[in-house]
C-alpha cells in the first residue's frame, strides 16, 4: 500500500470505481455518471460483457450454496463491492441465520454503504482494507470478531484476482490467507481468463478501456490459475469456465457459450 | 415482501382450469427465457422460472377475473423490480410477449374483450414496473450518496485524528521543529524549539529565517538553503549555531526539508533542529586533549600536522612559510640524572618560555615529543624572519631555569627551514627542518642551522654512494690506476702507487676523497682495500714475471681501519702467495695516525708485515703529529713526504726557503733514520731538480706521469716514453 492506513484516501466521484461499475452491470443504480459512461463504453464494444459479469455473479451464488452445503457457515468476502443484490450473507443466512460474514473491501464508498445496509445484522462486519495487505486484513477487528478458524471459513474471492498484478503476486497473497485457514477450509476463486490465444479482438478493445479508465486487468490462463490453490485440493469439476462449474441448468452452459473469458474453481485445504 | 406475496399467488391459484395453467406455464418458460440475463436475479432458472409462471397465474386470474381490475398488473410490474428484474430490456421483452404469445398460450387468439382486458394489465404492469423501478433507482441513488456522505466522514473524521496525532507530534516532539514559509516568515514553532531558543512562539514569529544566522555559520549551511528556497535541494543538514534569547549560545544539529505543493512549487521549509550543545561542548573537550600535549599544554604532533596541512591546503602563489624544529641539548642527562619529574619540569618551562617567546598570528609552538619542539611561523617574508625567532628562542632560553632546588642551564638546537610554500610539501619541509637540526647538533649544539639545500645534495649524494658501494663492488665498477714511483738520481721507475677508482654509472669517475672516507665509516674500506691488494699484487706479479729485476714494486694504500683488521697480516699473506709474489714487491702505506695514534696491536701487525718483507712507507707525511722519538721503533722503510710541502719549490727561479728547509730537514731526518724519502706531488722539473739536490730519494708526481692504467707501466718499463 503506497498509503500509510491512516491517511484517508480523495473520493472522487468523477473516477470511475471498479465496485460501482460492476454494480452498473448487475442492473444496480448504485452508481454515478463517471461509472455509467465507462459501464456503458464497455459494453457498446464488448456487448457479451453484461453476461461475463453476471456469471461472476452467479458463480458467487452457486459456490455459497455449494459451501452451505459442505457445512461452511463463515465466510471471508475479499472484494465484495458494492451491496447490489443476493449477497453472501443474504444467501448464507437464508440457509442458517448464525452464518457469519466478514466483506472486505477497498473502495471507501462501497464499505460505507455496505455498513448502512448492515447496520443492525450483528453476524456481518465489513471492512475498509486492501486485500493485498493479508496479514492487515487477517489481524483485523472485524475477523476478529466475526470468524472463527478453527471453523471452516471459506475465503471468497470472486471477480478479484484479475485486479492484481503478478508483480503484487497473487499467489503470495492467497497463500496468506491460505496459511491462516484451517484444514477443512475452502477458498473460491472466479478470475478472468483465456486460454493461451483465445482473446478477441472485441474483449481486448474492452479490456484496454477498462485498464485506461477504471483499472488494470490480468488475464489469466487456467494454469495459472490452479496454481492459485497451491495447498487445496480442488473440488469437482476443478479449474473450468465460470459458467460450467456445477450449473444449475443446462441451460446456463450452453447460453454461456464454451469460450466465456473466464474460470471458476473452488478448493479444499487439505 | 416477495416471500409474503408469493405466498398469497400460490393460496389463489385454484380456480384455474388445468388447460388455462398449462398454458400459463408454457408461457411463463418463454418469459423467462426472453428475460434472463437482461439483470442479475439471485435466483437459479427454475427459481426464476417458478416466480415467472406465479406472476402469469396472477396475471391470467386477473385476465379473467370479475369484476376486472388493473391492479395487479401494476403488482406484476411491481413485483418484477423487486425480484431485481431490472435491465433495460426487462419491461419491452414482457410487454411484448404478454401481447404477442400469451392470449395463443392461453388458447383464446383473438379474443377482443381478452386482447382489450391484456392491454390494460399490459399498461398497468409497464406503470407498476416504471413506478417501482423508479423508486429502486430513487432508492439505491440516495443510498450509494449517502455512503458517500458516510465514506467522506469517515475520510474526514480519520483526516481530523491525523490531523490531531500530528499536532501532537509537532507538540510534543522532544526535537525542535519549525514551520517557515518560503519568503523565511516563520510561521509556528513548536515548545521543544522555543525552550531550545527562549524565544516565544509570538516572538519567533516575528523573525525570518536569515534573522537566525550565526556569525559562526559554514558558508554552506546558507548556500544550501538558498538552494533550498530555489527548489534546487529537498533537504540537507548542517551543524548550525544558534544565539538563545539569553545570549547564550546553542550547537544544533538541523535538518532542513522543502515541503512542496501539489505542482512540485516550494511551499514551506520545515526545520529539525537537535540540541546538540552538551555534545558538542564534549566533543571540543576531547578534540582539544586529542590535540594537546597534556604536558606543556601547547599543541601536540596531530594539530601541528594539521594546522601544517592546513596551511598547505590554503596556500596562495606566493606565500612563504617557516619552521624551527628545536631539541635540547643533553636533555637525556637532566632525565637520567636528576630524574624524569624534574625533566618533565624542565620541558615544562621551556615550553613556556617558547610560548612566549613567539606568540602572535600566524605562529604555532608544538611539542612533538620527548624534548623535540616545533614552530611553524606563515607568511614569513624571508630566513630572516625564522632566524629571529630561533635568535630570540635561544636567547630566552639562557636564563637558568631553577627545579627543586637546581639551576639548570639548558640549551637547544635548532633547524631552520622557510621557503615558498608552491613547489613543496609539508613533509618535505618537516623532513628538511629535522635534517638542519642534525645539522645544529653536529655543527655543536647551541645553535641554530639554516637548511642548505647544497649542503643537503652532498649528503644526499654521500648516501647514495655509501648506499650503492657494496654493490658497485660487485659488480666491478672499480679498478685501479697506478702512478710511477721514480728514484731522481737516474729516473729509473722503481715502484708504483696503486690508486683505487670508481667508474660510477651516474656520477662518472669519481677519486678515492670522494669514498674512501664512506668506505671507512661503513666498513666496506675492509673488502675493497683487499681487492685492490690482489689487483695491485696481480700486477705486480705480471710485471715481474715480464720484466724481471726492473719490474717495479706496487704501493698499495691501507686504510686506518685496515690497518686494525685482524685479519690484514693472513689476508696479505694469502695474496701474496697466491699471487707468487715476492713480499719486497708490495709496499703498504700508512697515513701517520695510523701508525702513531694506534695501539700494540696494529703495530705487531706491521712488525709482522715487515718481518715477512713487506715494505712499510708513511704515507703523507708531515701533515700529522708525529712522534719522532717513536719513529725510531717503528717498523717502517719509507717517509712519503706530502705534495703541500713542494708548493715552495714548485717555482724555476725561486723557492721558498721554509718549505725548502722543512723538506730538507724531513729528508735528513729519514736518512738518519735510515729510511727511505719519497717526494709527492712534484709537477716541475724545478721540483724534481731541487729535491735532487735536497737527497730526496724518490719522486711521485705529474711532473713524471699522472696515474694511469697499467699498460702506461708497461710503456714506461719497455722505456717506450
Amino acid at each position: 500500500m503506497e498509503r500509510p492506513n491512516w491517511a484517508p484516501g480523495d473520493i472522487d466521484l468523477e473516477r470511475p470505481s471498479v465496485a460501482r461499475v460492476y454494480d452498473y452491470w448487475l442492473g444496480g443504480a448504485h452508481n454515478f455518471a463517471a461509472d455509467r459512461a465507462v459501464a456503458q463504453q464497455t459494453l457498446e464494444t464488448m456487448p457479451e460483457l453484461r453476461g461475463v459479469v453476471l456469471n461472476h455473479r452467479a458463480f458467487l451464488r452457486r459456490a455459497v450454496r455449494y459451501l452451505l452445503g459442505h457445512g461452511v457457515r463463515q465466510f471471508l468476502d475479499l472484494g465484495s463491492g458494492i451491496p447490489t443484490v443476493g449477497n453472501v450473507h443474504e444467501i448464507a443466512q437464508a440457509a442458517d441465520p448464525q452464518a457469519r460474514v466478514v466483506y472486505v473491501d477497498i473502495d471507501p464508498v462501497a464499505v460505507a454503504h455496505s455498513r448502512s445496509l448492515l447496520a443492525g445484522n450483528g453476524q456481518v462486519s465489513v471492512l475498509h482494507a486492501d486485500i493485498r495487505d493479508w496479514a492487515g486484513v487477517l489481524a483485523s477487528d472485524e475477523v476478529d470478531k466475526q470468524l472463527d478458524f478453527d471453523e471452516p471459513v471459506a475465503v471468497l474471492m470472486i471477480a478479484l484476482l484479475h485486479f492484481v498484478p503478478d508483480e503484487e503476486d497473487p499467489w503470495g497473497i492467497v497463500g496468506g490467507y491460505r496459511d491462516r485457514l484451517s484444514p477443512g477450509g475452502f477458498l473460491a476463486i472466479s478470475h478472468a481468463g483465456y486460454e493461451a490465444d483465445e482473446e478477441t479482438e472485441a474483449s481486448r478493445q474492452a479490456r484496454k478501456i477498462y485498464d485506461r479508465d477504471v483499472t488494470r486487468m490480468r488475464f489469466r490462463d487456467p494454469a495459472e490459475i490452479s496454481r492459485l490453490f497451491d495447498g487445496f485440493a480442488l473440488v469437482e469439476p476443478g479449474v473450468v469456465r465460470v459458467p460450467a462449474w456445477r450449473p444449475e441448468s443446462p441451460a446456463d452452459v450452453e447460453e454461456s457459450g464454451k469460450r466465456f473469458p473466464g474460470f471458476g474453481a473452488i478448493g479444499r485445504k487439505a | 415482501m416477495t416471500d409474503r406475496v408469493d405466498q398469497r399467488v400460490r393460496e389463489d391459484r385454484s380456480p384455474l382450469s388445468p388447460a388455462v395453467l398449462a398454458g400459463a406455464e408454457a408461457f411463463a418458460r418463454s418469459w423467462a427465457t426472453a428475460v434472463i440475463g437482461s439483470s442479475y436475479v439471485p435466483m437459479t432458472r427454475a427459481e426464476v422460472a417458478q416466480h415467472l409462471q406465479d406472476l402469469t397465474e396472477t396475471l391470467v386470474e386477473a385476465l379473467f377475473a370479475t369484476p376486472f381490475r388493473t391492479a395487479p398488473g401494476y403488482e406484476i410490474g411491481s413485483r418484477l423490480v423487486d425480484a431485481h428484474f431490472t435491465g433495460t430490456d426487462t419491461l419491452g421483452r414482457t410487454i411484448q410477449l404478454l401481447g404477442d404469445d400469451l392470449p395463443a398460450e392461453l388458447g383464446f387468439p383473438g379474443d377482443a374483450r381478452l386482447t382489450s382486458r391484456l392491454s390494460a394489465l399490459q399498461g398497468a404492469l409497464a406503470a407498476g414496473y416504471a413506478r417501482a423501478l423508479r423508486e429502486r433507482t430513487l432508492a439505491e441513488q440516495e443510498a450509494i450518496r449517502a455512503a458517500v456522505l458516510d465514506a467522506r466522514d469517515q475520510a474526514e473524521s480519520m483526516l481530523r485524528a491525523s490531523e490531531a496525532r500530528f499536532r501532537a507530534m509537532f507538540t510534543e516532539a522532544a526535537i525542535g521543529i519549525g514551520i517557515a514559509a518560503i519568503d523565511g516568515r516563520i510561521l509556528d514553532v513548536n515548545q521543544a524549539l522555543q525552550d531550545m531558543l527562549g524565544f516565544s512562539v509570538e516572538e519567533m514569529r516575528q523573525y525570518n529565517v536569515r534573522d537566525l544566522m550565526h556569525p559562526e555559520d559554514a558558508g554552506s549551511v546558507w548556500r544550501l538553503y538558498d538552494q533550498l528556497i530555489a527548489g534546487e535541494c529537498d533537504h540537507y543538514r548542517a551543524e548550525k549555531r544558534f544565539h538563545r534569547a539569553d545570549g547564550e549560545q546553542v550547537w544544533t544539529h538541523l535538518t532542513l526539508s522543502l515541503v512542496r505543493d501539489d505542482h512540485g512549487e516550494p511551499q514551506y521549509q520545515v526545520a529539525m533542529i537537535e540540541d546538540v550543545t552538551d555534545r558538542h561542548l564534549l566533543q571540543n573537550r576531547l578534540r582539544y586533549q586529542a590535540l594537546h600535549d597534556p604536558l606543556t599544554g601547547l599543541p601536540n604532533r596531530a594539530l601541528f600536522l594539521e594546522r601544517l596541512g592546513r596551511v598547505f591546503n590554503n596556500r596562495a602563489k606566493h606565500v612563504r612559510a617557516g619552521l624551527c624544529y628545536l631539541d635540547l641539548d643533553g636533555f637525556k642527562v637532566i632525565n637520567d640524572s636528576l630524574g624524569h619529574d624534574t625533566g618533565d619540569q624542565l620541558l615544562v618551562e621551556v615550553g613556556r618560555r617558547l610560548d612566549h617567546s613567539v606568540s602572535g598570528e600566524g605562529k604555532l609552538v608544538a611539542r612533538m615529543g620527548g624534548d623535540e619542539f616545533v614552530i611553524l611561523v606563515e607568511g614569513s617574508s624571508g630566513e630572516q624572519d625564522i632566524v629571529d625567532v630561533a635568535d630570540r628562542v635561544l636567547t630566552e632560553l639562557e636564563a637558568p631555569i631553577r627545579i627543586a632546588g637546581h639551576e639548570l642551564s639548558v640549551s637547544a638546537s635548532i633547524g631552520i627551514v622557510e621557503r615558498q610554500l608552491s613547489g613543496t610539501t609539508s613533509a618535505d619541509l618537516m623532513r628538511d627542518a629535522d635534517i638542519t637540526l642534525y645539522w645544529a647538533k653536529a655543527d655543536g649544539k647551541a645553535r641554530w642551522a639554516l637548511y642548505d639545500p647544497e649542503r643537503n645534495a652532498r649528503e644526499v649524494a654521500r648516501f647514495t654512494l655509501s648506499a650503492t658501494m657494496p654493490r658497485a663492488l660487485e659488480r666491478g665498477e672499480f679498478y685501479v690506476e697506478y702512478q710511477p714511483l721514480v728514484r731522481l738520481e737516474d729516473s729509473t721507475v722503481t715502484g708504483v702507487e696503486a690508486l683505487v677508482r670508481w667508474q660510477h654509472p651516474e656520477f662518472g669517475r669519481l677519486a678515492p676523497d670522494r669514498f674512501i672516507e664512506l668506505a671507512e665509516e661503513t666498513g666496506l674500506i675492509v673488502p675493497l682495500g683487499r681487492w685492490v691488494l690482489r689487483k695491485a699484487c696481480q700486477e705486480a706479479r705480471r710485471w715481474l714475471v715480464e720484466f724481471g729485476d726492473a719490474a717495479p714494486f706496487v704501493s698499495v694504500n691501507l686504510a686506518v681501519r685496515q690497518s686494525r683488521d685482524p685479519e690484514l697480516v693472513r689476508d696479505v699473506k694469502q695474496i701474496l702467495d697466491e699471487c707468487a709474489l715476492p713480499p719486497h714487491h708490495l709496499q703498504l702505506e700508512l697515513t701517520e695516525s695510523a701508525i702513531m695514534g694506534t695501539a700494540d696491536e696494529p703495530l705487531e701487525a706491521l712488525r709482522a708485515l715487515c718481518d715477512m718483507g713487506v715494505r712499510i712507507a708513511i704515507d703523507d707525511f708531515g701533515t700529522g703529529y708525529s712522534n719522532l722519538a717513536y719513529l725510531k721503533h717503528l717498523p717502517v722503510h719509507e717517509l712519503k713526504i706530502a705534495g703541500s710541502f713542494m708548493e715552495g719549490l714548485r717555482a724555476e727561479n725561486e723557492e721558498d726557503p721554509v718549505d725548502a728547509q722543512i723538506v730538507a730537514t724531513l729528508v735528513q731526518l729519514a736518512h738518519a733514520l735510515s729510511l727511505g724519502v719519497t717526494a709527492e706531488g712534484v709537477e716541475t722539473p724545478a721540483q724534481a731538480a731541487r729535491l735532487l739536490r735536497l737527497g730526496c730519494d724518490t719522486g711521485q708526481g705529474w711532473f713524471f706521469a699522472r696515474p694511469g692504467p697499467p699498460e702506461n707501466i708497461d710503456s714506461l718499463l719497455r722505456g717506450d716514453l
